[in-house]
């Protein structure tokens, strides 16, 4: 007989719910700003749940690495986002509505049909150990596979940026859940490394936006064969 | 050896530092400087990392495995630095500034890789090759350049993604064994072995060999591979190809390791012969039709990965160590070959290999040199490559894959041919009729002349007038474009005709490690 899942268990599967859902919320999304907004509380939700899983398995690492991730993740990510995107030379320029390869409606069912594919994929693996919920696992799988959908039916670089931050959001999901005991050192590199390659990112963007006037990638179709 | 391991992690970083403040002239000085003495670190450390692991605080870490790229990434750092003198001679003080901290670091984080111990230190030493290569791609500040760095920090940035979710799995496998506080560091993870929980190793070798492979350009996850290598500066597609490609393949071998110790060699071999065998097979078509000279040698780079993955799956010890030569020969051929390429785009002003002609009379040093790097690639004996490859098919042949290795015989063979054709007829055909070939030719690649002109950045357009008037005068852009190309040749024929007795010995302990019998 199934008994009911703990407190630890049950938040991790209502908080990795709640992530997939934002992430449909940022693949739903037409303005930059709100896709940010999305991602910050994305990150806010990874934080809560490192809080959770410290107090629940006496891990005083994640205390530490919750307050670290909600820094660089709620704070200073969208902080260094909004700056070098969010001084547009004219009120058009953080749009990216119309961007869809397909119509929004099509690319939130061909997610479902992903995050179902990711879903059972890693459901199916059957990793099961006392510190793995393999639900919130399972949502994580489904998360890499949506954040994927969005890097590819999005056609501007601002949205592909944010599925990219995206899958790193639904990875620290998966390492959170089967991985709580990593070294806290490692942990604190892979948020640095997060970090830089936010910054290297958003340069990226910035000079696209700066060259083409535009975020659309549309045009980038130079190199080719 | 603790002394040395540091000044190779210091080295080029305080290089790079030093290059962000210093006059253009003091900056390739200094980098240079870097490249050689990172060599001749490396070299000093090769014979006690071939005779046993030398581990320090738990996080540095060099073996045979670690030394053999070691090699081959400092080789081509001080040649590809001694090359960029040249190359960056007539470009403005603050792009050689930019360029060479970028470069430096590059450097740094290619050589720390395979010194780190523990497999969530080599991803984030692979992630900072990503970033800061990626600016390198874009520094060019042309379209095709934007776009080539976009590309490129996309996709390889969603491959790194999936090749930490590897790594996530390979700590969920090692926590089963060694305790939640393991830190994944690989010798532990190989020892542990067959104690390892399959699933979870599987998933990660998988994860890791798609994840990992994006950076190595295994089909069909090359895409950004042939964009930005031909719209990077010369010296940095020359690092991509020679050094950063087989930095990302380290990182598979050592998943390899734990995977083969987990769950047999039979599982992984399979799944690296699937890639390799793809990534050679359009590498070899591809190479035909090219039009761009930098894009036709990153193709080359794919069918060379194909190869090393096709030697690691055949797994006998020869092939293995075929494998190990071949990473180092790659360093020096496509090092060569890219930089021979990158006097051809300054002398002709374009990339496009229909303007290029009359190579031989119009480059005395670079045109014969270039024809000797694609021999060099095309495994022509007495090259290093003709050595290692062969090795690798011996090695297939002696464990019975003999239609894995007819094939590998065959698609190397194809891509010859498609390197033989192109470069033959920019070394060869008269220049009568370049300039309409090449107007043809940019038209039906859709680059107007101003595109074409500004083919490889400014250094071009300052030496692009020559052709404008219609005549090219014999002569080298640069000596210090010469020299390091001859070097990698004479490394080339060093490696295939007699390898030093401590280099067969690095390669054949390095072998065993991969196979699992040191």
């Amino acid at each position: 007989m199934n008994t009911a899942p703990g407190v630890y268990q049950g938040a991790a599967d209502v908080i990795a719910a709640l992530m997939l859902l934002l992430e449909f919320g940022m693949l739903r999304q037409a303005l930059v700003r709100d896709q940010v907004r999305l991602y910050a509380a994305q990150s806010a939700l990874i934080s809560v749940l490192a809080i959770v899983i410290a107090a629940d398995r006496s891990l005083p690492d994640l205390y530490a690495l919750a307050g670290l991730s909600g820094a660089l993740k709620v704070v200073a990510v969208p902080l260094v986002l909004r700056r070098l995107l969010g001084r547009p030379a004219s009120e058009e320029a953080p749009g990216v509505a119309g961007s869809h390869t397909l119509s929004p409606a099509t690319a939130v069912l061909a997610s479902i049909g992903l995050a179902a594919f990711g879903f059972f994929c890693f459901g199916a693996l059957h990793l099961h150990s006392p510190e793995a919920p393999a639900l919130a696992l399972a949502i994580a799988g489904a998360m890499v596979f949506v954040s994927f959908g969005l890097m590819i039916v999005r056609r501007d670089v601002a949205s592909q940026a944010i599925g990219f931050f995206s899958l790193e959001n639904a990875i620290s999901l998966a390492a959170l859940v089967v991985a709580a005991g990593l070294p806290l050192i490692l942990e604190t590199a892979f948020l640095f490394d997060l970090l830089v390659a936010v910054v290297v990112f958003a340069m990226l963007m910035r000079a696209h936006h700066t060259r083409a006037e535009s975020l659309s990638t549309a045009d980038l179709t130079r190199l080719r064969g | 050896m603790l002394g040395v391991i540091l000044a190779i992690l210091i080295c080029p970083l305080a290089a790079g530092i030093a290059c962000f403040r210093a006059p253009a002239r003091l900056a390739a000085g200094i980098t240079i400087a870097s490249g050689i003495a990172s060599f001749g670190l490396v070299l000093a450390l090769i014979p006690d990392a071939a005779h046993g692991a030398l581990s320090y605080w738990s996080y540095l870490r060099a073996d045979a495995v670690s030394g053999v790229f070691l090699l081959a990434t400092g080789f081509l750092y001080a040649a590809v630095a001694i090359y960029a003198a040249g190359y960056l001679k007539d470009r403005a003080e603050r792009y050689v500034r930019r360029f060479y901290l970028g470069f430096n670091v590059f450097a740094w984080a290619m050589l720390a890789a395979p010194l780190m111990s523990s497999l969530a230190l080599l991803w984030i030493a692979v992630e900072i090759t990503t970033v800061v290569s990626a600016l390198l791609v874009a520094i060019e500040d042309t379209d095709g350049a934007a776009e080539a760095a976009w590309k490129y920090v996309l996709i390889a940035s969603a491959g790194l993604g999936l090749a930490l979710l590897a790594t996530v799995f390979a700590y969920y496998a090692g926590a089963q064994v060694l305790g939640a506080h393991s830190n994944l560091a690989i010798a532990p993870l190989v020892s542990a072995g067959s104690r390892l929980p399959r699933t979870p190793v599987e998933l990660a070798f998988l994860l890791a060999v798609l994840g990992y492979g994006t950076k190595v350009g295994l089909v069909p996850v090359h895409t950004w591979l042939p964009d930005a290598h031909s719209e990077a500066p010369t010296p940095v597609s020359a690092l991509l190809s020679g050094a950063l490609l087989a930095t990302s393949f380290y990182a598979i071998l050592r998943f390899y390791q734990v995977a083969a110790a987990a769950l047999g060699s039979g599982f992984p071999r399979d799944a690296l012969l699937a890639f390799g065998i793809a990534s050679l097979l359009l590498a070899s078509l591809y190479v035909f039709g090219q039009r761009d000279v930098k894009r036709l040698l990153a193709y080359s780079s794919v069918e060379h990965m194909g190869i090393l993955a096709i030697g690691v799956s055949f797994g006998a010890p020869i092939a293995l160590a075929g494998v190990m030569l071949h990473v180092m020969a790659h360093a020096a051929a496509k090092g060569s070959a890219f930089m021979g390429a990158g006097v051809f785009t300054v002398k002709y002003g374009t990339k496009q290999m229909a303007v290029m002609r009359d190579g031989l009379r119009l480059l005395p040093w670079s045109g014969p040199l270039f024809l000797l790097a694609i021999f060099a690639l095309s495994a022509f004996p007495p090259f290093g490559i003709f050595r290692s490859e062969f090795e690798i098919v011996a090695g297939g042949l002696g464990s019975g894959s003999y239609a894995a290795a007819a094939v590998l015989v065959v698609l190397v063979t194809v891509a010859f041919f498609g390197l033989a054709s192109s470069v033959t007829s920019m070394l060869l055909t008269p220049a009568r009729d370049a300039g309409a070939a090449g107007r043809q030719e940019a038209q039906a690649a859709g680059t107007g002349p101003a595109d074409g002109a500004r083919a490889d950045g400014a250094a071009v357009a300052l030496r692009v007038r020559p052709q404008a008037s219609g005549v090219l005068v014999p002569g080298e852009p640069s000596a210090w474009m010469v020299v390091p190309v001859l070097a990698c040749l004479a490394a080339l024929v060093l490696l295939g005709a007699h390898p030093p007795g401590e280099l067969t010995t690095l390669i054949t302990q390095a072998a065993a490690q991969v196979r699992g019998t040191p």
